[in-house]
């Protein structure tokens, strides 16, 4: 099952490579990774995607829990949640028809073209992290340069929130 | 007061109460040595070699309940003391570890005598300190100590470039700590206590398995009335020995790979098993998936992610031991809780039959000296009081296994990493810690000499250690596995060329005595007790190919095991 753990941590040099090194020494696989202060910068907020058997999932919550630098977590796939992933893009719309086929496709999955050049589009797209998926795979014509993601973002649905 | 940061640590160490500093200086640490030179509330051991010196503190804090405390240079010192460190985070010793750095603007730089002691220690560590500004290091010295003394304690490692030990900041000892990102639980939750002591009533073959938690927690008071309470077989794990007294009628012995035959039998048969500040390690359970296979489980321990790791467990209860048992025991009161005379009676009927069996049995006819007899014979000389520190292969199952550990804190060995060369530093930190106690550390001819160079540290600061070396002459426990699971084949197990230990002994200024016939070594070891005042190494010539029973192969389960 995938899972997303969001965890409210110190903003301590040293604080994320203590997350990636707990799960590479237990052998545990981290599908994506974000993390970035909060508005209070002495926290940070760390997304992680993760998959797992419920026994792993549990140690992995337990062993992160252990951090000294972790101050809460909560795992968001336990409930409603809302979760987005931004995408840059860069495609070469050089061919015969591609720079309005391109254009078509951003305006469908409600998209942005953020750079332009006679070759190239750059596009920034927002979404679940399918939905980035199904955009690369729509722009099949247009090839593709360069593809940046920046992990998922998520967060819980309704007033719940992961505070100190 | 304006102090600089050397001056700091030295006052924080004092002012936080520690009495000893096990060491070794070099370039990044200079500044703290000369600040060490310009005191006298602390006192400082110069070992010989920085693993020893994270063994000795370690052996202080296995034998006293404090942290002990660590100084080593930045580079090789840092690497030097890895082995002692990862020894101690693996049996969850408080330990504080100051370790030397290259100055801040040199760091990253493939700088003389850098490494990133953060980034080698991260995985052995309770947590690590890179100190950035000298205002800070007197909080983080007591963030240190609270993270390694609380909770499941542990080491904790404090890397201090050399310009934050110049550098001038005002100075006041930290009374007091909290840190929202750390707070661990102590307490039981009462409704799991509550399920279960119903448990514990409903039992018909109780037993309880208890391990290095008790003795962390200072519990083994509780635990014994626990077990009295509840008349029920009581084992432990080799981390736990001392926490029930050996010498009670209802104690079993050890469990697991080398467990005795009653208490494995006891584990497979029983219906609630009561754990207790122990952790399920694949050597206690052997094969998974038969252990305790009728058995409901109660685990108590203050680590959440120990309960339901390897065994899933009915009851889990998060807390301190001393705290969940003292509170178990006041709802068995408040219940009225009497044992079932009946069912515990035929339990106890089949346990006698399992100990009849007598399995540590070991025979004296021959003419070489049996090592299980040497250490019958150092607890009958030793009043069964001594503190005994081990190092790693057969001798240390014999010793765990005969020399019947009555109190708490008297058996210090290396239980979750197996370290050889662990046994004669921890016993110069327990024998400072308790200058006035006999000290014995059974060892190996192959452990004693990897850290055998401790026997200058020990003189000079003479310190009385027994070493009692059950010389063998292989590497016993490696030869052993060799003979029953790879047909005899004995690849580099056999020590050829061994120093002469008496000779050994002598050169550092010791006393050696030499041992071979089973005639002579009661003598031998009363007299190796007798020098009050001297080291003395017992090299005792045992039989060869002796080998430790019973075991139980990797993978099998604990009611297979290979007796005598
Ligand atoms: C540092 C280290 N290296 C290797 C081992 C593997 N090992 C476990 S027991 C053992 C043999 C120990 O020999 P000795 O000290 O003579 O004890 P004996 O088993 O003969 O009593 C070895 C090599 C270990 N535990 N620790
Ligand atoms: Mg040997």
């Amino acid at each position: 099952m995938r899972h997303i753990i969001s965890i409210l941590m110190e903003n301590e040099a040293g604080a994320l490579s203590r997350v990636a090194a707990l799960f590479s020494a237990r052998g545990y696989n981290i599908e994506s990774l974000t993390v970035a202060p909060t508005e209070d910068i002495t926290l940070s907020r760390m997304t992680l995607v993760t998959r797992g058997s419920d026994e792993i999932i549990e140690q992995i919550t337990k062993q992160l829990n252990k951090l000294i630098d972790v101050v809460k977590l909560v795992n968001l796939a336990e409930g409603p949640h809302i979760e987005r992933e931004m995408m840059l893009i860069k495609v070469r719309t050089s061919g015969v028809g591609a720079r309005e086929e391109v254009m078509r496709l951003v305006e469908i999955f409600r998209g942005n073209i953020i750079d332009v050049t006679p070759a190239t589009y750059t596009i920034e797209l927002t979404g679940h992290a399918d939905k980035l998926d199904a955009f690369i795979v729509a722009l099949n014509k247009a090839p593709i340069l360069e593809t940046v993601r920046s992990g998922v973002s998520a967060i819980s649905r309704g007033t719940k929130s992961l505070h100190i | 007061m304006k102090l600089t940061g050397a001056e700091i640590l030295t006052r924080f160490l004092a002012d936080e109460g520690v009495e000893y500093i096990f060491g070794y200086p070099g370039g990044a640490v200079l500044h703290i040595y000369d600040a060490l030179h310009r005191q006298d509330r602390l006192k400082h051991i110069l070992v010989r070699h920085e693993q020893a010196a994270t063994h000795a503190a370690d052996g202080y804090a296995r034998s006293t309940g404090k942290p002990g405390v660590v100084l080593v240079t930045s580079g090789p010192g840092a690497t030097n003391a890895v082995t002692g460190i990862a020894t101690a985070f693996m049996d969850s010793i408080p330990m504080v570890v100051i370790t030397g750095q290259v100055p801040t603007s040199l760091i990253g730089n493939d700088a003389f005598q850098e490494v990133d002691c953060v980034g080698i220690t991260r995985p052995c560590v309770k947590h690590n300190f890179l100190v950035k500004d000298v205002n800070d290091l007197a909080m983080v010295l007591k963030k240190a100590f609270y993270i390694a003394t609380t909770g499941r304690p542990g080491p904790v490692v404090v890397d201090i470039p050399k310009d934050i030990t110049a550098e001038v900041a005002e100075y006041k000892h930290p009374k007091q700590i909290e840190m929202r990102s750390y707070s661990p639980v102590v307490k039981g939750h009462p409704g799991q206590i509550k399920r279960a002591v119903k448990m514990m009533a409903s039992a018909k073959r109780p037993m309880i398995y208890s391990g290095g938690g008790v003795i962390l927690d200072d519990a083994s008071k509780v635990l014994t009335e626990l077990g009295h309470v509840l008349n029920c077989p009581v084992t432990n794990t080799t981390m736990g020995l001392g926490g029930f007294p050996a010498s009670d009628r209802q104690f079993l012995g050890l469990l697991g790979m080398h467990g005795t035959y009653e208490a494995n039998m006891a584990i497979s048969n029983c219906d609630v098993m009561i754990a207790i500040g122990a952790r399920f390690d694949d050597r206690v359970t052997g094969n998974i998936k038969k252990f305790a296979p009728k058995a409901k489980i109660i685990h108590v321990d203050i680590d959440p992610a120990s309960i339901s790791k390897n065994v899933k467990v009915h009851v889990p209860i998060v807390g301190g031991v001393n705290n969940v048992v003292k509170a178990m025991l006041k709802q068995l009161k408040a219940e009225g809780f009497k044992p079932n005379e009946e069912t515990l009676g035929k339990w106890w009927e089949q346990i006698e039959k399992w100990r009849a069996k007598d399995c540590l049995k070991y025979n004296t006819d021959g003419d070489r000296i049996k090592p299980q007899h040497a250490v019958d014979l150092v607890h009958q000389i030793t009043k069964g009081d001594a503190f005994v520190t081990s190092d790693v292969g057969q001798h240390q199952m014999w010793a765990a296994q005969y020399y019947g550990f009555d109190k708490p804190r008297r058996w210090i060995n290396s239980g979750g990493l197996g370290t050889m060369g662990f046994g004669l530093p921890a016993a110069m930190g327990v024998q400072l810690a308790h200058p006035k106690a006999q000290v014995a550390c059974i060892t190996g001819e192959g452990s004693i000499q990897m850290n055998i160079q401790e026997l200058s540290t020990c003189l000079q600061h003479r310190l009385p250690i027994k070493i009692v070396c059950l010389n063998n002459g292989y590497l016993g426990m490696v030869r052993q596995w060799q003979e029953f699971f790879y047909d005899n084949r004995y690849s580099h197990s056999y020590m050829d060329s061994l120093p002469d230990f008496v000779k050994l002994a002598e050169a550092y200024g010791h006393v050696g005595i030499q041992v071979d016939k089973p005639a002579d070594v009661e003598a031998a070891i009363k007299e190796t007790f007798k020098l009050k005042d001297r080291l003395v190494f017992l090299n005792i010539l045992t039989d060869p190919e002796e080998n430790v029973y019973p075991m139980v192969p990797a993978g099998a389960g604990l009611d297979e095991m290979i007796l005598i």
